[in-house]
C-alpha cells in the first residue's frame, strides 16, 4: 500500500463527512418538496372527484380533471369558425365581421401598453437606485422605496384599473395609469437587482474623485446597467401589451371590453378572432423587440 | 504638509490601523510597504476619506480633513486624487469621459447628469491624456484598453482633478513589469514636475527603494519603520514581513517588477547577502 500523507488522509475523512451531510440535505429537501407539492395539489383540488352521468344513464364518481377535459375541447370547438374553401373570403369576412372596431381597439391597446411602459420606466428608473441595497443612502430611504415598489406591484393591474376607473371614469386613461403603476413596481424591482449586481469599483472611483451620490450613480452604475434596463423594458412592453388587452374587462380601454362582450353574449367565434389578433400582435412585438434588444446590446460603443 | 495624528480604524474586532502618526512634507514621494492586511490600504483610504477614521485626525496645510462634510468633503477628495489597484474606471464609457469625470467635483448637477462637460474640462482632459501618451485611445471604451493603459487613464483622471496630493493604492500590483515601470515613471514624473506629494502603497520592495524618497513600513496597523530607502536594512525587512516562519531571507528579485532586476540578477541572490 502506498503511504498517504496525513493531510490527504484528513481530507478523505472530511470529504466523506461533507458528502454524507450533502446527501442528507438532498434527501431532506426532496422530502420537504414532495410534501409541499402534494399539499398544494390537495388544496388546489387536483385530487377531487365529481359525479358524472354516463351515456347509459349510470351515475359514477370520476376524477374531476379527467371528467372536465372533454368540456375544454367542447369550448374550444365552439370558438372555431366554419370555413369553406369555396366561400373562404365571405367566411373570413364573417369571422372578422367587426374588424374595423377591433383594429381601432388594437391600436388603443398598443398605445396603452406604450404609455404605461413609459410611465413605468420613468418611475422605476428613478426609484431603483434608492431601492438598491448597495446604493441607498440610508436604511429608511431603502425601506420606504422598496415597500412602495412592493405595494404597487403586489396589487394586480386589474385591481388598479378598477380603482382608476372609479376615479377617472371609463376609458384608456385608467388603463394607462393602472398598467403604468404596476409596471413601476415590477421594473423597479428588476432594475434595482441589476444595480445590486453592478461592479462597485467604478462607483468608488467616482466617489474618490469627489463625485456626489448622483454622480456616482450617473457614471458608476448607469453605464453598466443600461443593457439590462433596455432588455427588461422591452420585455415589460410585451407583458404590458398582454395586460392592456384584458384590462378592458373592467372598462379601462383596449380590446378587453370586446372579449367581455363576446363572452357574455356567447359569441364564440368572436373570441377566437380576438384571440388570434392578440396572439399575432404579441408574436410581432416579441420578434421586433428581441431584434431591437440585440441590436442595442450589440451597440456597446460608448455606453450611456 | 500633511499631518496624521494618532489615526486609527477599527472594523469590528479588527484594528486595521492602530494609532498612526505621520508628517509628510509637500512634494515627497513616499512608499508605504508591509504585509497584506497591515493596514496600508486603510491608511490611504482614510486620508482620501473613502473610509472614515475611528480615531485621530488628518490635517492638511492647517485644514482639518477629519471634520469635512458634504461639498467640502467632495472638494477634498478631488484635491487628494486616488489611484486604485483595479483602476476603478467606468469600463463601458470612453477614455476621454473617464478622464473628464476627474472634474466632477467642480461640475454642476445638471451638467453632470447630462454628461456635458465644459470645453475647458475637455481641453484639460486631452492634455492630461497627451502627457500619458493616450490621446489615440481617447475615444475608445476604457474596458478595451490593457491594464497598463487603464492605470495611465486613471492617472490622467487624477491629474485633471488638479490635486495637491496623489494617493496610489498598489497601482502596479495587477500589471506586468513593463507596464509597472511606465506607471511608476509617470508617478515620479508627476511628483518631480508638478511638485505633488505622492503616497504609494507597494508590494515590491525594490520598486519602493528605487522610486521613493521615503519608505514607511506598516505592521499590524502600526508604523514599524519610517526613513530613507538606505536605512531599510535586511534585518528591518525581515522584521516587517516576519519571515522567521519561512526560515529564509526575503529575495527582492522574486517579487521584482523591475526589468533589469528580473534579467540580470541570479534568482537565488538574497538582499544584502
Amino acid at each position: 500500500m502506498t503511504s498517504v500523507s496525513p493531510a490527504i488522509e484528513q481530507f478523505e475523512l472530511d470529504y466523506a463527512a461533507a458528502r454524507k451531510s450533502a446527501l442528507r440535505m438532498n434527501f431532506l429537501s426532496s422530502a420537504v418538496f414532495a410534501i409541499c407539492f402534494f399539499a398544494a395539489a390537495w388544496i388546489g383540488g387536483f385530487f377531487d372527484m365529481t359525479d358524472v352521468t354516463l351515456a347509459n344513464g349510470e351515475r359514477v364518481s370520476m376524477w374531476k380533471i379527467w371528467a372536465g377535459l372533454p368540456r375544454l375541447g367542447e369550448y374550444l370547438y365552439k370558438t372555431l369558425p366554419v370555413l369553406h374553401w369555396d366561400t373562404l373570403g365571405a367566411d373570413l369576412a364573417n369571422w372578422f365581421w367587426r374588424w374595423k372596431v377591433w383594429l381601432e381597439l388594437l391600436i388603443e391597446t398598443i398605445l396603452i401598453a406604450y404609455m404605461a411602459t413609459l410611465l413605468g420606466v420613468f418611475g422605476a428608473f428613478l426609484l431603483s437606485f434608492p431601492a438598491s441595497r448597495n446604493l441607498a443612502p440610508n436604511a429608511i430611504v431603502l425601506n420606504v422605496t422598496r415597500r412602495y415598489l412592493e405595494i404597487v406591484r403586489t396589487v394586480p393591474e386589474l385591481v388598479w384599473a378598477l380603482i382608476f376607473v372609479f376615479c377617472f371614469g371609463v376609458g384608456p386613461l385608467a388603463g394607462v395609469l393602472a398598467i403604468g403603476l404596476h409596471a413601476t413596481g415590477a421594473l423597479g424591482k428588476l432594475y434595482s437587482e441589476a444595480n445590486e449586481n453592478a461592479d462597485m469599483r467604478p462607483v468608488e472611483g467616482i466617489k474618490a474623485s469627489g463625485g456626489s451620490w448622483f454622480d456616482q450613480v450617473r457614471y458608476g452604475i448607469v453605464p453598466q446597467v443600461i443593457p439590462n434596463i433596455i432588455s427588461y423594458t422591452l420585455l415589460r412592453f410585451e407583458i404590458n401589451v398582454r395586460a392592456s388587452s384584458i384590462i378592458g374587462f373592467v372598462g379601462a380601454g383596449g380590446l378587453g371590453q370586446e372579449i367581455r362582450v363576446a363572452m357574455s353574449l356567447q359569441e364564440y367565434t368572436d373570441l377566437s378572432a380576438l384571440f388570434l389578433i392578440i396572439f399575432v400582435t404579441v408574436i410581432l412585438i416579441d420578434t421586433i423587440s428581441e431584434k431591437v434588444r440585440h441590436r442595442i446590446i450589440g451597440l456597446t460603443g460608448k455606453g450611456v | 504638509m500633511l499631518v496624521v495624528e494618532q489615526l486609527s480604524k477599527v472594523f469590528g474586532d479588527l484594528t486595521a490601523v492602530d494609532g498612526v502618526s505621520l508628517a509628510i512634507p509637500k512634494g515627497q514621494l513616499v512608499g508605504v510597504i508591509g504585509r497584506s492586511g497591515a493596514g496600508k490600504s486603510t491608511l490611504l483610504r482614510m486620508i482620501n476619506r473613502l473610509t472614515d477614521p475611528s480615531n485621530g485626525s488628518i490635517v492638511n496645510d492647517g485644514q482639518d480633513i477629519t471634520a469635512l462634510k458634504g461639498r467640502d468633503l467632495r472638494l477634498w477628495r478631488a484635491s487628494c486624487a486616488m489611484i486604485f489597484q483595479q483602476f476603478n474606471l467606468v469600463e463601458r464609457m470612453d477614455v476621454l469621459t473617464n478622464v473628464m469625470v476627474g472634474r466632477i467635483a467642480h461640475t454642476g448637477f445638471t451638467r453632470s447628469m447630462l454628461r456635458s462637460f465644459t470645453d475647458a474640462d475637455r481641453a484639460r482632459a486631452i492634455q492630461a491624456l497627451d502627457r500619458l501618451d493616450l490621446v489615440p485611445q481617447a475615444l475608445q471604451r476604457a474596458g478595451t484598453l490593457s491594464g497598463g493603459q487603464q492605470q495611465r487613464v486613471a492617472i490622467a483622471k487624477a491629474l485633471v482633478q488638479n490635486p495637491r496630493i496623489m494617493l496610489a493604492d498598489e497601482p502596479i500590483a495587477s500589471l506586468d513589469p513593463a507596464n509597472a515601470t511606465r506607471v511608476m515613471e509617470a508617478l515620479r514624473e508627476i511628483n518631480r514636475t508638478d511638485g505633488l506629494t505622492v503616497l504609494v502603497n507597494l508590494h515590491t520592495l525594490d520598486t519602493a527603494r528605487s522610486y521613493c524618497d521615503r519608505i514607511i513600513a506598516m505592521k499590524a496597523g502600526k508604523v514599524h519603520f519610517d526613513g530613507t530607502p538606505e536605512a531599510l536594512t535586511t534585518d528591518k525587512v525581515r522584521a516587517i514581513y516576519g519571515t522567521d516562519t519561512l526560515g529564509d531571507d526575503i529575495n527582492e528579485a522574486v517579487t521584482s517588477t523591475s526589468l533589469q532586476a528580473a534579467s540580470s540578477q541570479p534568482p537565488k541572490q538574497a538582499v544584502g547577502a
